[in-house]
């Protein structure tokens, strides 16, 4: 809906947008030089053109941890949005028990990424990790920092156990504004729970669905600190993602300007998402 | 004075709001009357400057004010849901615009109490809104759009999720309330019966646009458009579609119902009439009456009264008769249409009155 | 379609109820007939919903017993009962047509197909929404929303009773006379028993056949809409039914006639009141409001469109008068009391008028 205009409140937002100009526009700038530079340090620079950006498309390595990108977005999804509609669904909707599931609920979501990895990393051990010591202790041959399957279950489980709380909450802010009549007329109607959940619960969780997807694909397709405490993204490249790959090369091996031009992309490709993101929802909005 | 001058506002390919100009005077009390999506509340928006308008402007005292925010207005708002700070006592509700004004204590004590008095909420002061029942949660919103002595107070169907009983007593109050006030208000609601009970001035709503304007009476009996009389009728309007030959309209079955002698001049075509429910009857009101017979579809009994719904012709009537009536659905009943209340409309739907011949 | 009998039910939110207070419902005992229309009519709170959730099953009440023609039906559940209920907000299902809407309750109970399409076609005749079958629900206006609910009910050939709880608060004024009407209609032509809870007394005695007026959690008065009119048996419904209420005048007795002051008011009878506080009730409709009679100050005239209401001061209390829409207001204004239209009260009850 249209706001009364008022020109006071560019006043009011400038000291942000000189913020955004300092955090944001200038390092991004600064990107763009080097993506088109060559550099061997000392500040010393050759022009590159499009060099960089050739290269990085042409590279097996970026493609293949596209694809990683994608199938573990894939495989998140998968488990998390099914996952967190079932919890929601089974969360009471009052009585203590509410404040006691959100809390436990919440828990995850609010330690900090590299404490999560750090805790995977301990809990995975065979050596000394709860988990690892007695899966092989089970006769279940795993290691993480050796069989890329078992890293990528590692990782997998890590995400699910740290994100699916947000899926759940946001269902669950979904299912507790239903009112009340609508599980009455579906009981005096003789709906089954399967039924309550198709035609009620589901068409009115759509929106926050949506909302909970479009956020988990886009975080899991900018993992990076976890896999990255846990396993570094090996072994070998199995559990290099793009962000892993991107902070390889800049900082391991100080390739400025490659790195730069994956920036870039990388950049690209989220804004896309975002684009993607923006537009799904309003055009959801309007059609409501 | 606030005043709308051709306001139209459109959100998206809707028009909202379609050509609107009003003029409401200070201490007047006025009554936005229409249908669910009519545009009372994009109006009131306006007016609050909660919108600004696609196109026109509003003037308050002879001051350009389109588009200046609603801080700067001076308005209060009172709406359908009770809204109230939940955490606050009910005197503190009320205090609140008087706080944040800057105001000394001993005066906004003395305005609390009055507010709370006229109200009827001085037992409860003491009390969270939440422990009280809708009606009083109602009287608080109202006391604090009261004291904030605004300029301009718009109160969107106030009474609309409060019990009959609780809506009847709270509007013999209103007037009351609004009188003791220099104050515009403006009230919105669905109900001509509420329009007709508050009084003052009435702006009947249609689509985004304002049909009439006048006091609220003179609206309700001299509509100038069949849209207007529509909006302005509970239980709906009868109307039947006739055709006028010499000094008759001419009914189905061969009846003629004379045309009033003060529009004996308008031309020979064919006209809308419209009747209130009441001006319908089972007797002979007077000699000049006209008698039809209509099949009854149902009758609503409500205690003193009767409402019989009739079939005539393609028509669907309603007829309010005293007493209490028990007829069964397709009994053929005669009934009697009195021309001394009878409303005419042309093919556009615009009112024929006498005065509109003269001219 | 089943008669509803209530017996002896009493029902507390609270999980240990001691005081009468407690109880939201505090005794009803009460026979709905097979095919009646009856409204539940009283202020927020009374315990109106309260009845009508019982006997959806929506609640099982504390004490008591529920009966559909005969059989306990106290401990069974919503979909055991075969009720079908309309809610206050429109309950539909934003992603089924209309047509899906009305086929859900049959599919569920794997009513074979042919059948289904049968009953929904019928129904939506019934309902006047064929010509929009197709349409997602999702879009309509309230009171096509309204119609798909009670359609959901009207669909099934089973039903025992069809329930609504306050169903046009949400419509537009014009439509309440629509729907309304359509509804009495359907009952008519196929005598369903329904219940019909609502404030609205205008809506409850226009639907019902008779009226059960509920306060503080029990029935103060069960009749037709013209006893209650008429005959108030509490000053409450005096008050609650009839648009303004009886006026209630507290008066002193003398035989046949009753004091007001200084005034005189000759009785129809001698009341057989001989204890408690004694009021004189007359409604507002019988006050003949000239220049003969008691002397009143009028105070204000309100114009309604229809009639007019007169409210005045006789002898310090509050009186109001309904007069026609062309009627004048004499200057000095004087009121009677049409003998047929007056009530006697000791203690808020209504006394019997002997000979």
């Amino acid at each position: 809906m249209e706001k009364t205009w008022n020109n006071k409140a560019w006043f009011l937002v400038l000291p942000v947008l000189v913020l955004v100009a300092f955090s944001a526009v200038i390092p991004l700038m600064t990107v763009v030089n080097y993506s088109v530079q060559d550099t061997f340090g000392n500040n010393v620079f050759f022009w590159a053109g499009t060099e960089w950006f050739e290269e990085l498309l042409a590279s097996d390595r970026f493609w293949e941890a596209m694809v990683r990108n994608l199938i573990f977005s894939f495989i998140i999804l998968a488990i998390e949005v099914p996952l967190g509609i079932f919890i929601a669904l089974n969360m009471p909707k009052k009585g203590w028990g509410v404040p006691v599931c959100l809390v436990l609920m919440a828990l995850p979501l609010l330690i900090p990424w590299n404490v999560v990895g750090t805790i995977w990393q301990v809990f995975g051990r065979n050596d000394i990790g709860l988990l690892g010591y007695y899966i092989n202790a089970l006769g279940i041959d795993y290691n993480y920092v050796q069989d890329p399957i078992d890293a990528w279950v590692t990782v997998i489980i890590m995400d699910v156990w740290h994100w699916t709380s947000l899926v759940v909450l946001l269902c669950y802010a979904g299912l507790v504004s239903i009112p009340d009549a609508f599980y009455q007329a579906a009981k005096i109607d003789g709906a089954s729970r399967w039924a309550v959940f198709r035609y009620i619960q589901l068409p009115k969780m759509q929106r926050v669905l949506l909302i909970a997807v479009l956020l988990r694909f886009m975080d899991s397709f900018m993992i990076y600190t976890e896999p990255f405490v846990v396993t570094g993204g090996g072994p070998g490249n199995s559990t290099t993602f793009l962000s892993i790959d991107l902070v390889k090369t800049a900082l391991g091996q100080f390739d400025l300007g490659p790195a730069a031009a994956m920036s870039l992309v990388y950049f690209l490709i989220i804004l896309l998402l975002s684009w993607v993101f923006y537009t799904v929802m309003t055009n959801y909005d309007a059609e409501r | 004075m606030l005043e709308l001058r051709n306001v139209t506002k459109t959100v998206g390919a809707q028009e909202h709001i379609r050509d609107v100009s009003l003029t409401l005077q200070h201490g007047s009390l006025n009554v936005l009357l229409g249908p669910t999506l009519s545009g009372k509340t994009s109006l009131m928006r306006l007016m609050a400057g909660l919108d600004a308008p696609t196109s026109g402007s509003v003037w308050f005292d002879g001051k350009d004010v389109t588009g200046q925010p609603v801080q700067k207005r001076n308005v209060a708002m009172v709406y359908q849901q009770f809204i109230n700070y939940p955490a606050m006592t009910v005197y503190e509700n009320i205090a609140s615009p008087l706080r944040v004004a800057g105001v000394e204590q001993a005066r906004i004590d003395k305005e609390v109490r009055n507010a709370a008095a006229l109200l009827k909420l001085t037992p409860y002061l003491d009390r969270t809104p939440l422990n009280l029942s809708g009606g009083q949660q109602q009287r608080t919103a109202l006391a604090r759009a009261i004291v904030k002595n605004a300029s301009l107070v718009l109160l969107d169907e106030p009474l609309a999720n409060l019990d009959y009983k609780l809506r009847e007593e709270l509007r013999a109050e209103l007037p009351k309330i609004f009188a003791a006030a220099g104050t515009i208000f403006v009230y919105a609601t669905t109900e001509p019966h509420e329009a007709l009970l508050l009084g003052g001035n009435t702006a009947t709503l249609s689509e985004g646009r304002v049909t009439q304007f006048g006091p609220t009476v003179e609206v309700f009996r001299k509509p100038v458009d069949l849209v207007t009389a529509r909006t302005f009728a509970d239980p709906p309007l009868n109307t039947i579609v006739l055709s006028k030959k010499g000094a008759d309209f001419l009914l189905e079955g061969g009846v003629k119902l004379p045309v009033p002698p003060e529009l004996a001049g308008i031309a020979d075509a064919s006209y809308t009439i419209g009747f209130q429910p009441h001006h319908l009857s089972l007797e002979r009101p007077n000699a000049s009456a006209v008698p039809v017979r209509a099949k009854v579809t149902i009758t609503e009994i409500t205690g003193s009264e009767s409402f019989v719904h009739l079939d005539f012709a393609d028509a669907r009537w309603v007829m309010l008769a005293h007493g209490i009536l028990d007829f069964e659905t397709d009994d053929e009943v005669e009934v009697f249409i009195d021309p001394r209340h009878i409303m005419v409309f042309d093919q556009n739907g615009r009112a024929v009155t006498a005065s509109k011949l003269a001219a | 379609m089943a008669r509803i009998e209530v017996n002896h039910i009493r029902h507390s939110y609270l999980p240990n109820p001691q005081k009468d207070s407690d109880f939201a419902l505090k005794e009803v005992h009460h026979t709905f007939e097979d095919g009646g229309a009856y409204a539940l009519l009283g202020p927020s709170g009374c315990g109106k919903t309260t009845l009508l959730n019982i006997i959806s099953g929506l609640l099982h009440p504390s004490h008591g017993q529920l009966l559909f023609n005969g059989h306990d039906v106290t401990r069974l559940s919503t979909q055991e009962r075969n009720i079908a209920q309309v809610f206050q907000f429109p309950v539909i299902y934003d992603t089924m047509t209309v047509y899906d809407n009305l086929a859900f309750p049959l599919r569920n109970r794997r009513v074979p197909e042919t059948d289904v399409d049968r009953k929904v076609r019928e129904t939506l005749d019934m309902i006047d929404l064929a010509s929009l079958a197709k349409k997602k629900a999702r879009g309509l206006t309230a009171d096509q929303k309204q119609k798909i609910s009670l359609g959901r009910g009207l669909v099934r050939s089973d039903v025992n009773a069809i329930l609504f709880d306050e169903p046009l608060t949400v419509i537009d004024p014009h439509m309440k006379w629509v729907l309304r009407s359509q509804l009495k209609q359907l009952h008519r032509r196929f005598g369903y028993t329904m219940v019909y809870v609502t404030h609205d007394q205008t809506e409850a005695l226009t639907f019902a056949d008779r009226v059960v007026v509920m306060y503080d959690g029990e029935i103060v008065q069960i009749g037709t809409p013209a006893e209650l009119f008429e005959r108030p048996r509490h000053t409450f419904v005096g008050y609650f039914i009839g648009s303004p209420g009886m006026n209630v005048l507290p008066v002193a007795l003398e035989g046949k006639t009753a004091k007001l002051g200084a005034q005189r008011i000759e009785l129809p009878g001698v009341p057989k009141a001989d204890k408690g506080a004694v009021e004189l009730g007359i409604r507002p409709e019988y006050v003949r409001l000239g220049r003969e009679g008691m002397a009143v100050q009028v105070s204000k005239v309100e114009d309604v469109g229809r009639h007019k209401v007169v409210r005045a001061n006789l002898e310090g209390k509050e009186i109001a008068a309904v007069i026609g829409e062309d009627d004048e207001v004499p200057a000095e204004a004087k009121v009677r009391f049409d003998p047929a239209g007056i009530n006697i009260y000791a203690d808020s009850w209504r006394v019997e008028m002997g000979a």
